[in-house]
């Protein structure tokens, strides 16, 4: 920990500012198509059928999934900036420019990190804005919202971070998002309350991590989850802690990166 | 002061292949200094090492002092590094690029700004500054990275085959530039695979072999060891055979260029006397430039010199 702070956070605000302006570079591709999605689902889910499913827990349908949805957004966004970035940084050889500087592991990984966690907010904004045209915002406790909406934007990027750290090819970007994050979510309850499903998979669904983000959010929102806040609040720092943990420690060993 | 010193370096990849063994390498500060070697001789492994890309197996390795495992923080402000291969975000301007890099070594935006315009401008890229660097050609594109290296002003430069690929213009060009920056008192380590271009610039010069150094001196004192000396001779008028003279080899280039290879302890004049006997006249002649590259085939295949 020899460089002085002045000099890494010089570092720091260099790698954030460079991967802002690449997702504002390229925002047909990286801000547009989920909001264009969520627009969908709004319009399909929640105001053609909506009205058909009735009242969940209490609230109009579409009221009680814009939370998942808006959290659906954060995730997928902040894992796929991390995820692309950094696997093309590595994929260009440009991250060498990083490994040579005299930059600690830790100020690349938190570079990377908050341009995924920028990304996810900035959409997951977007995503509440067009949910405006649909539904009123509600927001129960604003603290949580955000609490919420940050961890989990900072532990999907970290998640893209360790993804792109053994990605070898493209393709190996695209499996963890397809086969791993989407079926998480979906079945993390953002279009339902778990007390609709059977016992067994309620069970299983408590050990699907977005399952405590969504619902930590949900009450944010509209006061109302299908777990505690504080459980779900420990189980995503938890798992925020140990992703970064993986992180630095891969980094420090230079796997996927260095020979 | 050293401004490099490595002590018993060795990598083993995971494929099990020694790229190094036990390497011990020493550079002075401000020196000129040529790494060559084969391909595969284990040369942009040193690099890699020294500049945190490669993890070593075993060894150390101190930048002006600094080890790069202890103070690898320290260790890295002394480095800039060329590498072999184009290793910048093809999609970023120019400009970004340089001031980007001095960014990731904590230097505030308005000094990255004028040193990237003062670099830039001596390597003939400020005009391109504003151009994604996919739109640059293969000289600019090196001469770019150059710049890059430069940007935090680093005590050290390592540059590895700076001007492969590069025509003979640019490749002049980027001598006299490397040339001044060293005179300036910049270390520079090249490795290259042009001999001349070593035997040009470089003051002392270590030779790997299968991840062993098997020279580390002076180009002066290496060469010395050439027990013959080639001297290439324009004729006045064109020649059918090469002549036979004792204790010389002569090869015939074309009929108006003679190559004659002879002792060094052989007087020149003697050399003319013969040449004369045999009716040649001599308009011009100069020393084989690549003396060097006999010397590196002859060590890298273990003959004796």
């Amino acid at each position: 920990m020899t460089m002085r702070l002045k000099e890494n956070w010089i570092g720091l605000e260099t790698i954030v500012r460079k991967e802002i302006s690449r997702f504002f570079r390229i925002w047909t591709q990286t801000l547009l198509p989920p909001v264009i999605s969520m627009t969908l689902y709004f319009i399909i889910f929640g105001h053609l059928m909506g009205g058909r499913i009735g009242d969940l827990k209490g609230f109009r349908y579409i009221d009680y999934i814009v939370p998942g949805l808006i959290m659906m957004s954060i995730i997928t966004s902040s894992y796929g900036n991390v995820v692309a970035s950094f696997f093309g940084a590595k994929f260009q050889r440009n991250i060498e420019e990083m490994l040579v500087s005299p930059m600690p592991n830790y100020i690349i990984l938190w570079g990377f990190v908050l341009g995924g966690v920028a990304r996810g907010v900035t959409v997951g904004v977007l995503v509440t804005v067009v949910s405006l045209f649909f539904t009123k915002l509600q927001l129960h406790h604003v603290g949580v919202v955000m609490i919420v909406g940050l961890l989990t934007a900072l532990l999907f990027s970290l998640a893209g971070f360790i993804n792109a750290i053994f990605a070898k090819k493209f393709d190996d970007i695209n499996i963890v998002p397809t086969f791993v994050l989407t079926p998480l979510t979906y079945l993390g309850g953002v279009f339902y309350s778990i007390d609709l499903l059977p016992n067994i998979w309620q069970n299983i669904t408590y050990i699907n991590p977005v399952f405590y983000m969504i619902n930590a959010f949900r009450f944010g929102m509209l006061g109302r989850s299908d777990i505690g806040t504080h459980i779900a609040l420990w189980v995503i720092f938890g798992c925020v802690i140990t992703l970064y943990g993986i992180s630095l420690w891969l980094l420090k060993k230079g796997v996927g990166i260095k020979s | 002061m050293k401004a490099l010193k490595i002590q018993n370096l060795q990598k083993t990849y995971a494929s099990g292949f020694v790229a190094l063994k036990n390497v011990q390498l020493e550079v002075e500060e401000g020196d000129f200094f040529a790494l060559l070697g084969p391909n595969g001789a284990g040369k942009t492994t040193i690099i890699g090492i020294i500049t945190s890309l490669v993890n070593k197996t075993a060894g150390d390795v101190s930048v002006y002092g600094h080890s790069i495992d202890l103070e690898s923080e320290i260790a890295k402000t002394y480095i800039g590094v060329v590498p072999q291969e184009f290793n910048f975000s093809v999609f970023e301007k120019v400009i970004d690029i340089v001031v980007n890099q001095a960014g990731f070594y904590g230097i505030p935006q308005p000094i990255a700004l004028e040193r990237a315009e003062h670099y830039l401008s001596q390597l003939g890229l400020w005009d391109k500054r504003y151009q994604s660097a996919r739109m640059l050609s293969g000289g600019m594109k090196r001469r770019l990275m150059i710049a890059r290296a430069l940007v935090h002003e680093p005590k050290m430069l390592i540059l590895d085959e700076p001007t492969a690929g590069v025509d003979i213009e640019l490749r002049r060009s980027m001598w006299a530039f490397l040339r001044e920056i060293n005179q300036q008192g910049k270390t520079i380590i090249l490795t290259t695979h042009y001999l001349e271009e070593a035997e040009y610039l470089c003051r002392k010069v270590a030779i790997i072999d299968k991840g062993t150094i098997i020279e580390n001196t002076t180009i002066k004192e290496l060469l010395s060891r050439l027990q013959t000396e080639t001297f290439i001779f324009d004729l006045k008028r064109p020649l059918a055979e090469p002549p036979v003279i004792q204790g010389c080899e002569i090869t015939s280039i074309d009929e108006m260029t003679l190559e004659i290879i002879f002792e060094k302890s052989r007087d020149l004049n003697t050399v003319f006397q013969d040449l004369s006997k045999h009716h040649i006249e001599v308009l011009s002649m100069r020393n084989k430039t690549n003396r060097l590259e006999e010397l590196f085939v002859r060590l890298t295949h273990h003959e004796s010199l």
